[in-house]
């Protein structure tokens, strides 16, 4: 086992994707936010919360979606669904999608036809607290990125989050 | 996630944690019917078929749209108008339909037990979309939905069937889950329409007292008299039905207290229900016909696992 990330650059970083997200986006009544589900919404909760209490004078349209019933593999796992909840129109919005590890970008790729289905965005990006490079099996990159790290098939990224294992952590297993 | 059976026999295979997986599978399955696209690509590699050897509207049409909604190809048959005419048998039938590479078979026929015999012989998973007077299974899910949609659990809640109780598939599927789930049951109606010993078989009330069913309950799940099952005389008019078991709006009035009412359709107006209890806020009829597909949805997707080990992640 090898810490990818303390809980202090953890911090750090959330804080720095927070600030890269409002850099390229001056105008945060077009943005709209959305975590996947499950472990994504940690991380975007997090975000959201930060860019709220950065520009506390703007209100953040955020959404969580779930992507089960997308997935390309969902007939041999049949994994249990979770609540999409997305409060808002996304037509013609910029979405921001927020996942924590991106391995082979077959979940955002599920994501996207998801996201289509609730209207045409004028654009979508990508935001991730771990980019597991050079392991991609669709054509998929980040567009925020906490930290890009190598690694092997057998090994697994696991994020700890306060809120639910008591400690704020990103290991390699 | 899977469900303990590979069918949808009945209610009575079910575990309680294969019905609370089934509902709670619906509930995202609602949303997703609450988007512009209702749509998802699940099941875009499944074909099935419905089989309906007896007549339906809403059970096949919410069978049909929930298959749509998942994004599988489907067939429908109906007995009248196929070979079943020229005497081919149920297994034959199905197997030559089968032989045309059908994943999924949702079936209605007037025998009890006619889904189980085809358990037995054929490899594709079966829906019971309702057999003779045995159990109706995802109307009984659907039931519960509404019912746990509106009062938050199916626990400690107290549900009074009521009405033809000996001739209801919907009733046995409805009293099977709601003991499971830990509801109270009372049975209500004519004498003639209950079976005897029913309350030690399946640790209910039986009651025959309209009105002190209804001043027992927090749901009212009234059943349609069939009509077309009663083969021998067991009340004497539809007008004295009416008048001792038909649930009418003074009576809902003055019990002191709101309860739900619901219907699996289609109704009898002025026999077991009347209009101004129908058409009423009190009336859950058509939120359970919408909760429906929902309910479909969550039953088709979580039979059509695939017999594969899951890859890790």
């Amino acid at each position: 086992m090898k810490t990818i990330l303390t809980g202090d650059q953890l911090a750090l970083t959330i804080k720095r994707l927070s600030h890269q997200i409002l850099e390229n986006n001056s105008d945060l009544s077009e943005v709209c936010i959305i975590g996947i589900q499950p472990r994504g919404v940690w991380l975007s909760e997090r975000i959201a919360q930060e860019i709220r209490s950065l520009r506390p004078e703007t209100s953040l349209q955020y959404g969580i979606l779930d992507i089960t019933f997308y997935r390309d593999d969902v007939r041999n796992s049949l994994p249990v669904a979770n609540q999409t909840d997305i409060p808002f129109s996304v037509e013609n919005k910029k979405v921001i999608i927020i996942d924590d590890v991106l391995y082979t970008g077959r979940t955002i790729r599920a994501a996207l036809d998801a996201l289509i289905d609730f209207g045409r965005p004028r654009k979508v990006e990508l935001c991730v607290l771990i980019d597991r490079r050079f392991s991609r099996e669709l054509p998929i990159q980040p567009d925020y990125s906490g930290k890009a790290i190598d690694s092997i098939v057998s090994q697994r990224v696991k994020v700890y989050w306060k809120e639910n294992h008591g400690k704020d952590e990103v290991v390699l297993l | 996630m899977r469900l303990s059976t590979k069918h949808l026999l009945g209610i009575r295979e079910l575990s309680p944690q294969d019905i609370q997986l089934i509902l709670d599978t619906a509930t995202q399955f609602k949303e997703v019917l609450q988007r512009p696209i209702k749509k998802v690509p699940s099941l875009r590699d499944v074909t099935i078929v419905n089989l309906f050897y007896e007549s339906s509207t809403r059970t096949r049409i919410s069978f049909e749209l929930a298959e749509k909604r998942l994004s599988a190809d489907t067939i429908n048959f109906t007995a009248s108008g196929s070979s079943v005419s020229k005497g081919e048998t149920l297994l034959d039938t199905v197997n030559n339909i089968l032989s045309m590479k059908v994943d999924m078979v949702v079936m209605r026929h007037s025998a009890s037990g006619a889904p189980h015999f085809l358990a037995k012989h054929i490899p594709a998973a079966i829906v019971n979309a309702g057999d003779g007077i045995n159990e109706h299974p995802t109307q009984a899910l659907l039931d519960a939905f509404s019912i746990r949609e509106n009062l938050g659990s199916l626990e400690g809640k107290k549900i009074a069937i009521i009405g033809d109780i000996m001739h209801s598939r919907v009733a046995l599927s409805n009293i099977y889950l709601l003991k499971k789930m830990g509801a109270e049951v009372t049975v209500a109606g004519p004498p003639t329409l209950i079976p005897k010993h029913m309350a030690e078989a399946f640790d209910l009330r039986v009651e025959y007292d309209l009105r002190k069913a209804l001043e027992w309950c927090d749901v009212a799940n009234v059943l349609r008299i069939q009509l077309e099952r009663q083969n021998q005389v067991l009340f004497s008019s539809l007008r004295e039905y009416n008048l001792a078991y038909g649930v009418k709006r003074s009576m809902l009035d003055s019990l002191g207290k709101k309860i739900l009412v619901m219907h699996p359709g289609p109704i009898n107006r002025g026999v077991e229900l009347d209009s101004d209890v129908a058409d009423s806020g009190q009336s859950l009829i058509l939120q359970q016909v919408e909760n429906g597909v929902a309910v479909r949805m969550a039953v088709l997707y979580l039979l059509a696992g695939r017999e594969v080990q899951p890859t890790t992640i």
